[in-house]
């Protein structure tokens, strides 16, 4: 936690005052915002953490003028950038401050950039619309920031197109596309959520570094304590459209007043894995040898090339009621080898074995009587249910497939529902009548009514806002206990892996790089690329749950 | 891309094959003897004979097929039985008209279309919108002919702006060409300008709901710049779908329209062929129809890379 110094008595870039924010037209409904108030000095990185539903992104787009028009407007207070007040600004004016004094970069660099321009152009359209530069002097001035931001072979990347790039270089195109006007506000709307923790990391330091270099004051916007921990000077904690509490980091994280505070942070998972659980059933339930998975390049009149290796070598076994983690960073293998368990795709070789049964090159058709073995719960549950169901058909759906008589499967189902937490009346209603959290238990009452040995959990916690996260992690063991269940959980996340895991399965680029018990992994990692994953791991020196520093990790 | 155009090119042949082989089959399928139906009622026997040897009728189907193929090969589409001139000739003579039409009207069409149905997107949910839905209704709703003979009514024969009916060729001027062509091209126009409004509005709204028009606005760009930079460009791809079939539409379907204005296409020629019974000049046009037809999907095809440079071939 460096603190780059900002002068705490300068006047504020950004003021926002007692802003309320509402539904268009709807002067009757409770408003979005509810008279929120924040200041931002130059120099200085203020973050705004919140859960989904807080507000914070309403306030950062209330600030540069983006909010959807037909959806939300400002009912009342002020926005004062540089003691000019935005909510009496015209079009135009807005429209000259936007990028040239104040700037914002995204959450997704993928989609905020568009996919048929080449970033070059998109970058130089900021100095067509704010500068009157020739042409070759905009190239040049684009390739000059380009290299600022550390982007390699600046010529190649001038001309490519987003998705030739990788999702560290979007963003950083994203930050130089921001800051090529060195603007004196930059807003960040969560601008490292999408991305790896070892890119995550660099895009943060390159924040810091080009803040540093121009002096330029900073509203982040995340959810992540871990980065607000790595980054902030200044913490602003929302919730359902209100400052809960606010005031410097130290203080924050180390004494919060409020109870709201409190939970938030202690709903972050520790990177310090929990006490090893003693071994229970020696029985085997799931067990890879050498599984492979080639995604082949289909060649000129059907021959085969060689294709991408998603997944080589990978084996481990999986015991009864034991959670195995495969952590890795995106296009490491894990989902691919996630999805050759469940046969969802078809690995190219090695073995799959559930409860001793070789299912790797079974038939779609001879697979059938085994799928109820194995069972999965998908990342997205806004996704993942159909919306078009009650929720009680989507849970006896699968039961019924085998045979059980639909009065059983029902009752079942209100057995599930009961022990996953959910009212009665749940069984009839529909899953857009649920949020993200109870979604996700719904999803995980259907994949336990098959009876299943293994449950396979892809990011199953991922979407979900941290106090959620905790929720559905402790119903998953929970459930393991209660059932004897084994668990695949698939994660990017460290910390829900040291929290859930008995065994952890790094992986990196299709390969296992690293396989031991959870504990062992975290504590004594020994392969560098499990280092720099909880290197990267952002506000890994602090124990946030207990509000003080981590002792074992002198930072 | 040259690859895959070449391959596209070879996944051709076996649809064009199919369809030699149908056209071939029809006439040869039909209830009763060809040669009678082609001859007619008043036909004497002597007459008949003529008309099977001549058309091969005598020789087992599996050597007429050859015979017809070998021939349709080497560009033979067969020789017309009512004027007795090529067929290949007949549909070249045709072709310019409807062709240079076609072209016109989806010119025409896009050029009123596409901003239109931007305009309704930008201003979704507002009177603008509206009125562009309205107008798209209308055109959807009414039938080719009946807005032919009132932009005739009331350009042609009330204004005298334009001649009635005719068709001058492109070779002999612009203007004369124009002149002739507009009220046609206006009257195709009519339903494409619908089609592709509504589809450029349903498209360009999806759009603007992108992060990258987010984006575009949060650089300060002009909203100009954001929706026909950026907005219209990632909207183009279903748009350009139904410019390319509405274009084979028109060349294949524009029958009433060259009827009503007098214009020596191959509508016209269609039409006067079926009414004659004219087969051979028929199974040419079922054959250059769909000729037509996987041409034009193809420049679809490769011309959605050009647009957007996630496609590639």
């Amino acid at each position: 936690m460096t603190k780059p110094s900002f002068d705490p008595t300068s006047a504020p870039v950004l003021e926002v005052k007692d802003l309320v924010i509402g539904l268009t037209g709807d002067d009757k409904s409770s408003p979005v915002l509810n008279g929120i108030s924040i200041s931002i000095r130059a120099g200085e990185t203020v973050c705004l953490v919140g859960e989904s539903g807080s507000g914070k992104s309403v306030t950062s787009l209330a600030a540069m003028g983006l909010l959807p028009r037909q959806a939300l407007e400002p009912r009342s207070g002020e926005i004062l950038f540089e003691g000019e007040d935005l909510l009496k600004a015209d079009a135009g004016r807005m429209r000259a401050l936007r990028t040239k004094s104040m700037a914002m970069i995204f959450q997704e660099p993928m989609t905020a950039l568009n996919p048929v321009l080449t970033v070059g152009q998109q970058i130089c359209e900021v100095l067509q619309e704010h500068t009157k530069l020739a042409a070759s002097d905009q190239k040049k001035t684009v390739l000059e920031m380009m290299r600022e931001v550390h982007l390699p072979d600046v010529e190649r990347i001038f001309g490519s197109y987003p998705h030739q790039l990788s999702g560290g270089q979007r963003q950083r195109i994203m930050i130089a596309m921001a800051l090529i006007l060195k603007p004196k506000l930059l807003i960040a709307d969560e601008p490292t959520t999408a991305l790896d923790v070892t890119t995550q990391k660099q895009i943060l330091k390159l924040i810091d570094e080009m803040q540093e270099k121009q002096g330029t004051a900073v509203l982040f916007i995340t959810h992540d304590m871990g980065v607000v921990a790595e980054i902030a000077d200044t913490v602003y904690v929302m919730n359902r459209g209100n400052v809960v509490e606010n005031g410097p980091i130290d203080a924050i994280l180390t004494e919060p007043l409020r109870d709201y505070t409190r939970k938030l942070l202690s709903s972050v998972p520790s990177l310090v894995p929990r006490a090893p659980r003693p071994h229970g059933s020696s029985e085997v339930v799931l067990s890879i040898t050498e599984l492979e998975k080639v995604y082949g390049k289909k060649g000129w009149f059907g021959k085969f090339e060689a294709g991408t290796k998603a997944a080589t070598d990978v084996s481990f076994t999986l015991k009864k009621g034991r959670t195995l983690g495969i952590v890795g960073e995106s296009g490491s293998g894990k989902s691919t080898v996630a999805r050759c368990v469940m046969r969802l795709i078809d690995p190219t070789s090695g073995s799959i074995r559930i409860g001793g049964q070789e299912i790797a090159d079974f038939s779609r058709r001879a697979i059938q009587p085994h799928r109820q073995h194995i069972q999965m719960v998908f990342q997205d549950p806004y996704r993942s249910l159909n919306p078009r169901i009650t929720v009680g058909d989507s849970i006896i759906e699968g039961p019924m497939n085998y045979g059980v008589p639909k009065a059983e499967a029902m009752k079942r189902a209100r057995e599930l529902l009961s022990i996953v937490g959910l009212p009665d009346d749940a069984i009839k209603r529909y899953p857009h009548q649920f949020s993200g959290g109870q979604r996700q238990r719904i999803a995980i009452a259907r994949a336990v009514a098959m009876n299943p040995k293994v449950l396979v959990a892809d990011e199953a916690v991922s979407a979900l806002d941290v106090s959620v996260q905790a929720q559905v992690l402790d119903l998953l063991a929970d459930m393991q206990e209660k059932f004897g269940i084994a668990i695949l959980f698939i994660t990017h996340d460290l910390r829900v892996a040291a929290q859930i895991c008995d065994d952890v399965i790094v992986m990196q680029k299709g390969r296992v790089v690293e396989y031991a018990t959870g504990h062992a992994v975290l504590t004594n990692p020994t392969h560098t690329y499990t280092r720099q994953l909880i290197d990267a791991a952002p506000g890994r020196h602090w124990d946030f749950a207990n509000f003080r520093p981590l002792e074992t990790n002198a930072a | 891309m040259l690859v895959y155009t070449f391959r596209r090119i070879l996944a051709a042949v076996p649809v064009l094959l199919t369809v030699a082989v149908f056209v071939f089959l029809l006439l040869r399928l039909t209830p009763g003897d060809p040669a009678a139906i082609i001859a007619g009622d008043m036909a004497t026997p002597e007459q008949l004979e003529r008309i099977r040897t001549s058309l091969g009728l005598d020789k087992p189907i599996v050597v007429q097929f050859f015979s017809w193929f070998w021939l349709l090969m080497q560009g033979d589409l067969g020789t017309s039985l009512i004027s007795n001139t090529p067929v290949s000739g007949m549909i070249a003579k045709h072709i310019e008209p409807t062709i240079s039409l076609a072209l016109l009207t989806i010119v025409l069409s896009v050029a009123i279309a596409v901003p239109l149905g931007v305009l309704a997107a930008w201003r979704h949910g507002t009177w603008i919108d509206y009125t562009v839905m309205t107008i798209s209704v209308v055109g959807f709703s009414v039938p080719v002919f009946v807005i032919g003979y009132i932009l005739i009514q009331f350009f042609a024969i009330d204004l005298k702006w334009f001649p009635v009916q005719g068709f001058r060729s492109i070779t002999r001027g612009i203007g004369p060409f124009l002149e002739r062509a507009v009220l046609p091209s206006l009257t195709l126009a009519s339903i494409y300008v619908a089609l592709i409004a509504r589809m450029t509005r349903a498209s360009v709204l999806e759009v603007l709901g992108e992060d990258y028009v987010r984006t575009a606005r949060a650089k300060g760009l002009k909203e100009k710049t954001v929706l026909f930079r950026h907005a219209l460009r990632n909207a183009a791809v279903p748009v350009l779908t139904i410019i390319g079939t509405g274009f084979a539409l028109l060349i294949t379907g524009v029958v009433v329209t060259e009827s009503i204005f007098n214009i020596p296409g191959i509508g016209r020629l269609t039409v006067d062929a079926i009414l004659a019974r004219d087969y051979p000049v028929i199974q040419g046009m079922i054959l250059l129809t769909s000729g037509i037809y996987v041409l034009v999907n193809l420049i679809i095809d490769l011309s959605y890379s050009f647009f957007d440079p996630r496609i590639r071939y």
